[in-house]
């Protein structure tokens, strides 16, 4: 058995970005597996979406009832462990997502699978694939096997470049053996954070604020709407009110990997940098010139984010 | 309507301390490194207090470890908890090995609800709850947390996060999710994990601790509970991550400009 299965998500009618990179960390599992890749769908009026996840060449299960209209773990993780079982899988995984990380642990447990949470990369190959997956707010890297027959995993999306519509798979409808009537969680409500900026883990450019923004986060939207970025937060910002949960970035909020992360009033503490040091250029401007975080940038600025973040700003617009 | 809850207070590297790995691989540096309860089992169990003080019950400290993790279960005791339960258990663990343990304590103790929290510090694998409650053929609600900020007088006030239901028969619970917060009701018993911003947890009074000194602790083997006590999850091999190469300071905007526009080459 070397079949691996990804569960892709959708939200609203449209695919989850997160997907199309977890499809593509899916598809270089099964070349080290020698297994065949399928993608599983769940949710209510998804069929077109199903057509859509086929042109990435596999074979997609489009699970679809109004019983899995909201991503309701109780509801879904049966239904994948089920479809699993049915395709004759033995690697299940998904975006390390709030939907992926909800889900498929349970998913997992109804299998009898071990998992590993947040996967960077694979090793070995056959039966003897390995995990290398973050330990102590990506502190240690972890080389990880799972001892059971079925496997389970979620990856960092930032990890696996995104897959592209290369192929012609196929679509098939999995049977959803789901009593609406029993479930034991109901959903009751979702306030959606709209916002017209790029999301926060695919921004080519973040532009972040922290404590040294004192709740005024004007500076830090308006040099990243300067840029066409992406607004990131510390847990301190989110606290306090001043931004909403889905800006934290850090070890149990949001990992990114931008090509730019500008650190603005952010003293560097371990949980943060745990979700942006993989960036691949890093600016700190801090009034501080001993805040941890110019450990870690590649240009440091000791100075006010008040005056420094407009010029910055000036200087993108006239360029 | 009074609630028995069961919550865990995992022993963990204190998150401030500097991790190092051994050499070989084989494993973290500990000598010097100090423990503490998982930051996010702290939550859990401020969150049961609430609970308690507000509708009545009891609750139920559990910790699975060897002799160390009394201190722990004692933390949790001292901010109010009642009893404790220590699984004596030496060796690896992994979510699969301490799902079945607190499937088995949730067999003799019975509890309406289980509050863990969302991760432990150390594994960061944010599975146990979630492996719990499809043991117990519960439902689950993840990254639990509170609409208002912590800054809020709701959150001075010490008001549970989780709301239970004026017939006492369910649980509403805000989660944080991708692009929002999404609100859900399970029905009790379930098993919840609880996010950075449901609550503030309070430091033990010095009267707690007392207190905690002459609350029980039972002792159990894990190897007496009859499960499954080999982990699935192995870790074969750490490293620590690639270091960034140092940067520079520049000295003003023209500057910071000229480097991310000429030599980085990102704006």
């Amino acid at each position: 058995m070397s079949n691996v299965l990804i569960v892709a998500e959708q939200h609203a009618g449209a695919l989850r970005k997160a997907t199309l990179h977890a499809v593509a960390a899916g598809r270089a599992l099964a070349a080290r597996t020698g297994g065949k890749l399928h993608l599983a769908l769940l949710g209510a009026g998804v069929k077109a979406l199903g057509a859509e996840l086929a042109k990435h060449g596999a074979e997609v299960h489009v699970a679809e009832a109004p019983v899995l209209e909201k991503p309701l773990a109780e509801a879904h993780a049966p239904v994948i462990a089920a479809l699993a079982k049915a395709a004759g899988v033995a690697y299940v995984g998904a975006a390390a997502t709030a939907y992926g990380k909800d889900v498929l642990p349970r998913a997992a447990a109804l299998l009898e699978a071990g998992m590993a949470t947040e996967v960077l990369g694979f090793g070995g190959e056959g039966a003897a694939v390995t995990f290398r997956r973050p330990m102590w707010a990506g502190n240690v890297l972890a080389e990880v096997e799972i001892a059971t027959a079925v496997k389970a995993f979620t990856v960092r999306p930032t990890e696996f470049p995104a897959s592209a519509p290369d192929g012609a798979g196929v679509v098939h409808d999995a049977p959803v053996a789901v009593d609406a009537g029993a479930l034991q969680t109901k959903h009751v409500s979702f306030e959606e954070v709209k916002s017209a900026r790029p999301e926060l883990t695919e921004a080519r450019v973040v532009v972040s604020g922290g404590r040294g923004t004192k709740g005024d986060f004007k500076p830090v939207e308006a040099l990243a709407d300067a840029i066409g970025a992406a607004v990131g937060a510390t847990r301190a910002a989110v606290d306090a009110g001043w931004v909403p949960n889905d800006c934290q970035v850090g070890q149990t909020g949001k990992i990114v990997a931008p090509e730019l992360y500008v650190a603005a009033g952010i003293s560097g503490a371990i949980q943060h940098l745990a979700g942006m040091k993989g960036s691949k250029v890093i600016v700190a401007i801090n009034k501080d010139a001993e805040a941890p975080v110019f450990q870690i940038a590649d240009y440091g600025l000791v100075g006010d984010l008040f005056k420094v973040l407009p010029e910055l700003g000036e200087k993108v617009r006239s360029r | 309507m009074p609630l028995k809850i069961l919550v865990t207070a995992k022993r963990v590297e204190d998150p401030e301390s500097k991790i190092k790995v051994k050499p070989d691989g084989s494993g973290i540096v500990t000598e010097g490194v100090n423990y503490k309860v998982n930051p996010f089992d702290e939550i859990a169990v401020e969150e049961a207090l609430r609970l308690k003080e507000k509708h009545g019950g009891e609750v139920v400290v559990a910790s699975i470890g060897g002799d160390k993790s009394v201190t722990e279960i004692r933390a949790a005791l001292a901010m109010g908890a009642d009893r404790g339960v220590l699984v004596r258990h030496e060796g690896a663990l992994d979510p699969v090995v301490v799902s079945a343990i607190l499937a088995k304590l949730c067999e003799a103790e019975k509890p309406d609800l289980v509050i863990l929290g969302k991760q432990s510090i150390d594994d960061d694998q944010n599975q146990a709850g979630q492996y719990l409650a499809a043991r117990l053929g519960r439902p689950q609600a993840t990254f639990a947390s509170k609409k208002e900020s912590l800054e809020s007088e709701v959150e001075t006030r010490k008001e549970p996060g989780l709301k239970l239901s004026a017939d006492g028969k369910s649980l509403a619970v805000v989660r944080e999710v991708d692009g929002g917060i999404e609100t859900i009701e399970v029905r009790l018993p379930a098993v919840v994990t609880t996010d950075l911003r449901l609550n503030k947890p309070r430091f033990a009074s010095l009267p707690g601790i007392m207190k905690a000194k002459k609350k029980p602790v039972q002792e159990l083997a894990a190897a007496s509970l009859g499960v499954d006590l080999v982990p699935k999850v192995v870790v074969k091999k750490l490293a620590e991550p690639p270091a960034r190469k140092g940067g520079v300071k520049v000295a003003d905007v023209e500057e910071l400009w000229k480097k991310l526009h000429e030599e980085a080459k990102v704006l």
